[in-house]
């Protein structure tokens, strides 16, 4: 199944991203190079450096974070209330449309 | 003419050195060569996930190939550089091809370390670092009913960990008194110890390989120098790794333990910089290392790439890794080394151990507890930013 998601950067300009369930949101920000999002892990919830904001209308229904996410997210640079780590989020169809802001600074 | 830089490799590092040259501004050429047939990809999954299902080598690549176009990244796979020849200042493929380069980083990684007791040309004897390693493993994994670890170290203990998880019978056989000792505390090890011992994985300390017993080229059994004999359809070898200096030593680089740095990650000739699992660079005391961690490779390759671009940055960081193994994910940071008091605190599946000297923080090691893990990191960091700034000033 085919979905989209839309990044925004720090100075408004966005991006929509046609993807399929099943990958993460951080695999295709790295895959669509989307500035910001380094993922030095590759998606171990290791390092926090996949930091994403998630649109508020989306908030509940992205998946709920885990133990993981929430331990690392608590050190992430800039967190805010929406804050998540784009590689614990796995899309699938009810995900079609997401939007998440890209934080200006990971590091 | 238009300046070249030269990547020799395509790993981690050389993969951040060519994106983050083009971030410093810097608009002439740049190569890179790769032995592999693949992009720069990730290696952490090749001892976790892509053992216990297909993962296809497209999602494990770092960046997409877009990124290398847009990026006039040329990227050079299949390339093996035979020599380097600073004075012409080119590195030498094996078909003859030569490259001139203004500057050259060398990224050219580790290997595995080979027991000459196990020879990887034997059936069912496995060495692991690279894709086609880890794809061969995982089809001896699922064709055998016993796996040999021999080294408990983070590699071993995560194909031992996937192995069980694949329903093998598992035997873990290490050198030294412990697992994991080089790199972590006694506490950590006698913990993964006890988990791998849960999971019903046979852990052998203080023992070696005496000898291989084969039938037809594939192994059968191990025989230990206690005497003990393991019989088994499956070896794992993963006792360490050695830096590939053998290019940086043919070419007259300085090389001990690895291709020897400056704090700028600068070889012994000026045109040449170095960075992950095959650099030795010293911190800001003066001590050597030779990392081999993602972490390692992504932070010096950004300081070398900067340093490559005319910049004078130092390169000094706070090593920290990860490993995943069954349920648990283990964070470390820092460098035990010199600790006078260690503070535990239990969390809910794992644990957090803080390392002291003298009364300061100098690292962590976190099993389920990202919290503790992500917090020392952060006052690591930000400790050696003041240093550093001290240092300057």
């Amino acid at each position: 199944m085919s979905l989209s998601v839309t990044f925004v950067d720090p100075d408004g300009t966005s991006r929509t991203i046609a993807t399929s369930a099943g990958m993460t949101l951080m695999e295709v920000a790295v895959m669509n190079m989307i500035p910001g999002v380094d993922a030095e892990c590759g998606g171990a919830c290791a390092c926090a450096t996949c930091h994403v904001l998630v649109r508020e209308d989306w908030l509940a229904r992205v998946p709920d974070k885990t133990e993981p996410e929430l331990g690392m997210l608590d050190f992430v640079i800039g967190r805010r209330s929406n804050s998540r780590l784009s590689c614990q989020i796995r899309l699938s169809d009810a995900l079609d449309g997401l939007t998440v802001s890209v934080p200006e600074s990971q590091r | 003419m238009r300046s070249r830089f030269v990547i020799v490799g395509a790993g981690q590092a050389a993969s951040q050195a060519a994106a983050s040259l083009r971030h410093e501004g810097f608009t002439g050429a740049i190569t890179l060569l790769g032995e592999e047939s693949y992009a720069p990809y990730q290696r952490p999954p090749l001892s976790k996930r892509c053992l216990l299902e297909e993962v296809a080598v497209e999602r494990l690549l770092l960046k997409p190939d877009a990124f290398y176009t847009s990026a006039d990244i040329e990227v050079r796979l299949s390339a093996r550089v035979v020599s380097i020849d600073l004075c012409d200042h080119e590195v030498v493929l094996a078909d003859g091809a030569r490259i001139d380069y203004e500057h050259l980083l060398l990224a050219t990684g580790a290997r595995p370390r080979e027991l000459a007791a196990l020879p990887a040309q034997l059936q069912g004897v496995h060495y692991l670092r690279t894709v086609a390693d880890s794809t061969a493993l995982a089809l001896t994994l699922r064709a055998s009913r016993h796996l040999s670890v021999v080294g408990g170290g983070y590699i071993g203990l995560e194909v031992a960990a996937a192995a069980r998880q694949m329903g093998l019978e598992v035997d873990v056989i290490e050198a030294a008194p412990r697992l994991m000792a080089r790199t972590s505390g006694a506490m950590t090890s006698e913990y993964f110890r006890a988990l791998h011992a849960r999971r019903g994985v046979t852990v052998r300390v203080g023992v070696s390989v005496a000898e291989v017993i084969t039938e037809n080229r594939q192994v059968r059994a191990l025989q230990l120098h206690d005497g003990s004999e393991i019989a088994t359809d499956a070896v794992l070898i993963g006792v360490g790794a050695v830096p590939n200096v053998e290019l940086a030593q043919q070419a007259g680089l300085s090389v001990d333990n690895g291709v020897v740095v400056d704090r700028f990650t600068r070889t012994s000739d000026p045109q040449v910089f170095a960075a992950g699992d095959c650099s030795n660079y010293p911190d800001l005391r003066g001590r050597r290392w030779r990392l081999e961690s993602v972490q390692n490779a992504i932070e010096q390759a950004r300081v070398a790439a900067s340093n490559m671009c005319g910049r004078r940055q130092p390169y000094c960081c706070v090593p920290w890794f990860w490993s995943d193994q069954y349920e648990i994910k283990f964070q470390a940071a820092g460098c035990i080394d010199g600790h006078d008091e260690v503070i535990r605190s239990d969390v809910p599946g794992g644990f957090a151990l803080t390392y002291l000297a003298h009364g300061k923080v100098i690292a962590v090691e976190a099993a389920n507890a990202p919290a503790a893990f992500m917090s020392v990191r952060r006052q690591l960091e930000a400790l050696l930013e003041q240093h550093t700034l001290e240092e300057i000033s």
